[in-house]
């Protein structure tokens, strides 16, 4: 800026056409990263839609690609998916009311809030680590369905806290105070004035976790199982999972092999996208009553 | 007068119900904050369960070999003969990766996250945000399928050299995984920035270049740089991603055109077995963990103390 004023026509013709390219480069950008999304969809569609059909669906594993299907992983994905909803949820808004709602200001509470943060970042395979000792080895549960939805559970419950504690820091004081000063208990103002109105907030915050639950590979995968040829029926028996069967698959070196990966990512991605998007709907009618 | 007593009667009672009434709530509101907290503390038992386990199932293996030559053997063979457990090949090809998706995703990420946040009108915003969002919530195990049937072959066009498991497949890749992530704290912390501070510069006659390379991303800066860090972390940490791109030879050196093995990625070729427990492979798994687990915490860290620093000085 060491150019006197007036006499620099051609100098700021060059800041507009920096500033323009500037514009295009960060424009290009984000067009790359929905370019890249684009391809990844196109390429799964093209490769995996062959393969689906009813018998995809309803199959056993098999060890021809013509036969095999994913009833075992999707019976295995549903049951932990299941049983970490059942575990996770309540654990989860349980906590996050304690933080946001009850807890004084003190070093505990500072100290678990910290936790909560750091767990939250806490790399998914430590979480198999953790399940492999704590879980099949430590409480001798094996590798069963109800070791990978309790590690399942441990691994989403931080992400469920923080979200749900956002949402209820949302939520106007002036409800929780009309409600204390006709006399009801802080519980009674939180179950009847608050968790009502940061519901559908709620409700986002757990289909966030359980879609991040259901894609998640890393923490079963010291749990599962390669191949399983039968049902699950209960919370003790060997599974395999949606995404497990999606890595296996992937890492075969015959084509016909990864096509089926295509399919099962199909499923997959199918489910978590419509999760999403309804995530993504009740958010914004959440903010927009707000 | 006989009716004053009565009043008073009547207050005792009233009191009395009113007493035992509440202490009734009193209690079931303890007891429910109890329970309450209990959740919430379930998180620091998590936390001391994997530093315990992490901790105690190492014992034997350091029993058997020393932390030293752990931390500073070059060679990681703990299955085939000879063996040796010098964990630096891992970590060497972790860095590789998560370096390799830093140079790749950062630049983008910022880029994109001064976009939406400076050039965007509301209406673009609300397309592109939810397709970057798409793209943050795709499984991980999706991108390391996507990396061997699309971003492989598409290097192996450009540079013929390259083998089918390769350490740039799996950083474009995780790179891809890391952008959203980048983009959305960057875009956070750009927003933070003061509206008046940029309204100061145009005052003075800034381009929009002007305003955000030398006002908005400045005054951002500790919250990008944390932002970099946290992606690094999250980079360091993928798993199925890399597992499936970058291979299982683990190697020191730089040649991104080869197989390589990050620490996860040990982790997952050792488990997907059933492993006996107390064999050395099974001790391995954890001194691997251990070391990626105090990686990835250093790193959290740093990026939390950043943005501590930054909201002081604010």
């Amino acid at each position: 800026m060491n150019v006197p004023f007036g006499s620099s026509t051609e100098y700021n013709r060059r800041r507009m056409r920096k500033d323009s390219i500037f514009k295009w480069v960060c424009f290009l950008s984000v067009a790359f990263a929905i370019l890249v999304l684009g391809v990844l969809l196109v390429g799964i569609l093209a490769s995996g839609l062959p393969h689906l059909n009813m018998g995809f669906l309803t199959n056993l594993a098999s060890r021809k690609p013509e036969e095999a299907g994913i009833k075992v992983a999707l019976q295995g994905t549903l049951w932990i998916i299941g049983l970490t909803i059942l575990i996770s949820v309540p654990v989860g808004i349980a906590a996050a009311i304690y933080l946001q709602e009850f807890a004084k200001k003190n070093r505990i509470n500072a100290f678990i809030q910290l936790n909560i943060a750091n767990l939250a970042s806490v790399p998914s395979i430590i979480y198999a680590l953790l399940g492999l000792a704590l879980f099949v080895r430590f409480m001798d549960l094996g590798r069963s369905i109800i070791a990978g939805a309790l590690t399942m559970s441990l691994l989403i419950l931080p992400m469920i806290i923080i979200t749900t504690q956002e949402v209820l820091k949302a939520v106007p004081s002036s409800l929780r105070e009309n409600s204390l000063a006709l006399g009801s208990t802080p519980f009674q103002a939180v179950v009847k004035q608050v968790l009502p109105a940061a519901a559908p907030g709620i409700m986002t915050a757990v289909i966030l976790g359980v879609s991040r639950a259901m894609g998640e590979t890393a923490p079963l995968i010291t749990m599962g199982q390669v191949f399983v040829s039968f049902s699950p029926e209960n919370v003790g028996d060997k599974f395999t999972a949606l995404p497990l069967q999606i890595f296996n698959w992937a890492g075969d070196p015959r084509s016909s092999f990864r096509d089926l990966a295509a399919t099962a990512i199909i499923i997959l991605l199918a489910v978590l996208l419509t999760l999403n998007a309804f995530a993504i709907l009740l958010r914004n009618r959440f903010q927009r009553s707000r | 007068m006989a009716s004053a007593t009565d009043i008073g009667g009547n207050k005792r009672i009233v009191a009395e119900y009113l007493k035992r009434r509440l202490s009734l709530r009193g209690f079931s509101e303890g007891t429910i904050r109890w329970i309450a907290f209990l959740c919430a503390f379930v998180c620091v038992l998590t936390t001391l369960a994997i530093v315990y386990f992490l901790i105690a199932e190492n014992i034997p293996f350091f029993q058997k070999i020393s932390p030293w030559a752990f931390l500073m053997g070059r060679e990681w063979s703990p299955m085939i003969s000879p063996h040796s457990y010098g964990v630096l090949p891992l970590i060497n090809g972790t860095f590789m990766v998560a370096i390799g998706a830093g140079l790749f995703a950062i630049p983008l990420g910022l880029a994109s996250a001064i976009y939406l946040s400076e050039f965007a009108t509301p209406k673009q915003k609300g397309l592109l945000k939810p397709l970057l969002e798409v793209l943050a919530g795709i499984p991980t195990v999706v991108y390391g399928f996507f990396a061997l049937t699309t971003v492989t072959p598409l290097l192996k066009k450009l540079w013929p050299s390259v083998e089918i498991f390769n350490a740039a497949s799996g950083a474009i890749v995780v790179g891809i995984m890391i952008l959203p992530l980048i983009s959305s704290l960057c875009e956070d912390a750009l927003s933070a920035v003061p509206q008046s501070l940029r309204e100061g510069a145009y005052a003075l006659g800034a381009t929009k270049f002007e305003v955000t390379m030398k006002v908005v991303v400045p005054g951002a800066l500790s919250g990008i740089m944390s932002s970099f860090i946290l992606a690094i972390s999250r980079a360091v940490g993928e798993t199925m991603a890399v597992t499936l791109a970058a291979g299982s030879s683990p190697k020191m050196g730089l040649n991104f055109g080869g197989s390589i093995q990050t620490m996860t990625a040990y982790i997952v070729q050792v488990t997907k077995g059933d492993t006996p427990h107390g064999s050395i492979a099974y001790q391995t798994i954890f001194a691997v963990g251990l070391a990626l687990f105090i990686i990835t915490f250093g790193l959290n860290m740093l990026a939390k103390a950043l943005v501590k620093k930054y909201r002081r000085s604010e």
